[in-house]
């Protein structure tokens, strides 16, 4: 900032809100003009993934590149989110004689909110950062390019298989980390806090609707949608060079993170009020 | 002679990146059946220029035409047809990493053209052998080549779907002089025998003497001069003598 002062002293003072104003401006026309391509970006790309020619082997290795791998990553960290639930509850909820609630509480912060975004946030470092560096690594050593004059819709072939299978895989990588989540804070309220199984299932069962799991396979759709579509198009638009695929890398974990946790806060709204 | 359409015509074509104008109003015609050799310097913008013709990059104003047919304002659906007739030597191989040499080659043919995979293999296998490269070397990864077995898979790449219009950028850049010739005579044969319409780009005389018709020499972002390849060292242009005799001192600026 100060140097920015320096420059502008040499000449006029009258110069620095007109610089402001044309800063600003200049943002936030290129803001809402990435904004734009975003759009473009994700329409051109849905629309490819519904329509022929398809490439189920492609779509088959990113269900095991997306989904398989990302088990043990979505699973420990469901499983020792659940086991914290059970060991925070019980430490806070023993003041008001309320440990009968563990069970509800880790159930449903389990399936309505921990594991689609903790999910969805794993998800994003590991597969939104490689889908980013991947793609990335091929627009600049001009594989993309490469594969247009082959014939062969880089949309299609590239982006479809990774958006489809991000947003079908996300959902049975959730679904069996709410059954992780509940089963360690079970774990640790049967072993740790001297609950009684039967009691503790019961609870369990009790509490939990169709609508809290269905819930939070909902957002772990969305969640899988936005992680693969940001990986590819902040690959698919990288810079030049290493650094290109670098920053590409980098944006596709940020931006998806945080539109994870955007969306997030609107799903819930949606479906709980 | 005259009356025939060009197979590649470009004229006015521009380009700028930002502020840096690279192509700056390019003319050129290449008819068909020839082989047109473009030389000049580093950074003058050779690719774009063929990345333009490709429909890889969108010139900013210009007419393409391709068999007479404007290309910069044809749709998705056009342009993919347009596709099928084009091959690519790109300068850095562009190899698809994930697959292995024969895949490459066989890529075209199998997805572009939907050829089954036995007989594309086949092909791929025969195309390796014209660029001197062994049976075996088909089942290798491409970063398990040196870069010049890679170029020479990706010439194999360029031409193993039989395109009308074949682009090399730098087809012998990195190879040693032999294979260079090697490259040199496949390419002419591409021109000959298959009847294709070749436009290469090289910095290397001996090469662009060999398999030139005509040789266009661009600066500046703009054709400077452009002959048959018997002209090239007669040209009385002060520009492309200091070029292909490879003189520091002359017209041609050292810090461009
Ligand atoms: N995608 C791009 N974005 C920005 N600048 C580019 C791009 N492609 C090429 N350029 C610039 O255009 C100029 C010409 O590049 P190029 O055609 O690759 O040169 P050459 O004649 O060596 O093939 C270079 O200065 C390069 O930096
Ligand atoms: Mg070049």
């Amino acid at each position: 900032m100060l140097k920015i002062m320096q420059s502008f002293n040499k000449d006029s003072v009258i110069d620095f809100p007109a610089y402001v104003a044309q800063t600003i401006g200049g943002s936030i026309l290129s803001f809402l003009q990435s904004i734009g391509a975003l759009a473009a970006f994700i329409g051109k790309a849905t629309a490819k993934s519904f329509s022929p020619p398809f490439y189920p082997r492609l779509i088959m290795k990113q269900f095991i590149d997306i989904g398989y791998y990302s088990l043990p990553v979505v699973g420990m960290t469901a499983l020792f989110t659940g086991m914290v639930l059970a060991l925070q509850s019980y430490t806070g909820f023993t003041r008001f004689n309320a440990e009968g609630a563990i069970a509800g509480v880790v159930a449903l912060s389990v399936t309505r909110e921990l594991a689609p975004v903790l999910a969805g946030l794993m998800v994003a470092g590991r597969v939104g950062a490689s889908i980013a560096a991947e793609i990335g690594t091929m627009r600049v050593t001009e594989q993309i390019d490469a594969l247009i004059t082959l014939s062969v819709n880089p949309f299609k072939y590239l982006i479809a298989p990774r958006v489809i299978a991000g947003t079908l895989m996300l959902p049975i990588l959730v679904l069996m980390g709410d059954i992780i989540g509940i089963y360690g804070g079970y774990i640790v309220s049967i072993y740790n806090l001297d609950f009684s199984s039967g009691t503790y299932i019961a609870q369990t069962w009790d509490i939990l609707e169709k609508m809290d799991v269905l819930s939070g396979l909902i957002k772990a759709a969305v969640f899988g949608f936005i992680v693969s579509m940001m990986g590819c198009y902040h690959g698919f638009n990288s810079g030049r060079g290493a650094q290109g695929v670098g920053t590409a890398t980098t944006y596709a974990v940020v931006s998806a993170s945080i539109l994870i946790l955007i969306s997030n806060y609107i799903l819930t709204q949606v479906f709980f009020s | 002679m005259s009356t025939k359409t060009p197979k590649i015509e470009m004229k006015d074509v521009r380009k700028a990146f930002g502020e840096k104008c690279v192509l700056n109003g390019i003319d050129l015609t290449v008819n068909k059946g020839e082989s047109l050799v473009i030389i000049g310097g580093s950074g003058t913008g050779k690719s774009v220029t063929l990345k333009c013709v490709l429909g890889l990059m969108k010139p900013d104003s210009g007419s393409i035409m391709i068999d007479g047919v404007e290309t910069t304002t044809m749709n998705q659906k056009e342009r993919d047809a347009l596709m099928g007739k084009f091959g690519m030597l790109f300068q850095g191989g562009a190899l698809f990493d994930s697959m292995k040499v024969w895949e490459n080659i066989a890529f075209g043919l199998i997805q572009g053209k939907k050829m089954n995979a036995d007989e594309a293999h086949d092909i791929a296998l025969e195309k390796l052998r014209q660029v001197g490269l062994a049976q075996q070397t088909g089942n290798l990864f491409p970063a398990e080549l040196s870069g010049g077995m890679q170029k020479r898979v990706s010439l194999a790449r360029a031409i193993a779907t039989n395109p009308e219009i074949i682009f090399f950028d730098e087809p012998t850049t990195g190879l040693d002089p032999i294979m260079a010739d090697v490259i040199n005579d496949l390419i002419s044969e591409c021109v000959k025998d298959l009847g294709a319409t070749a436009l290469t780009i090289t910095h290397d005389m001996s090469s662009a003497r060999k398999i030139a018709d005509h040789v266009a020499m661009i600066y500046e972002g703009q054709m400077i001069w452009d002959g048959p390849v018997g002209q090239l060292y007669d040209s009385k242009n002060s520009y492309v003598e200091q070029f292909i005799h490879g003189r520091a001192d002359g017209p041609i600026s050292k810090h461009s």
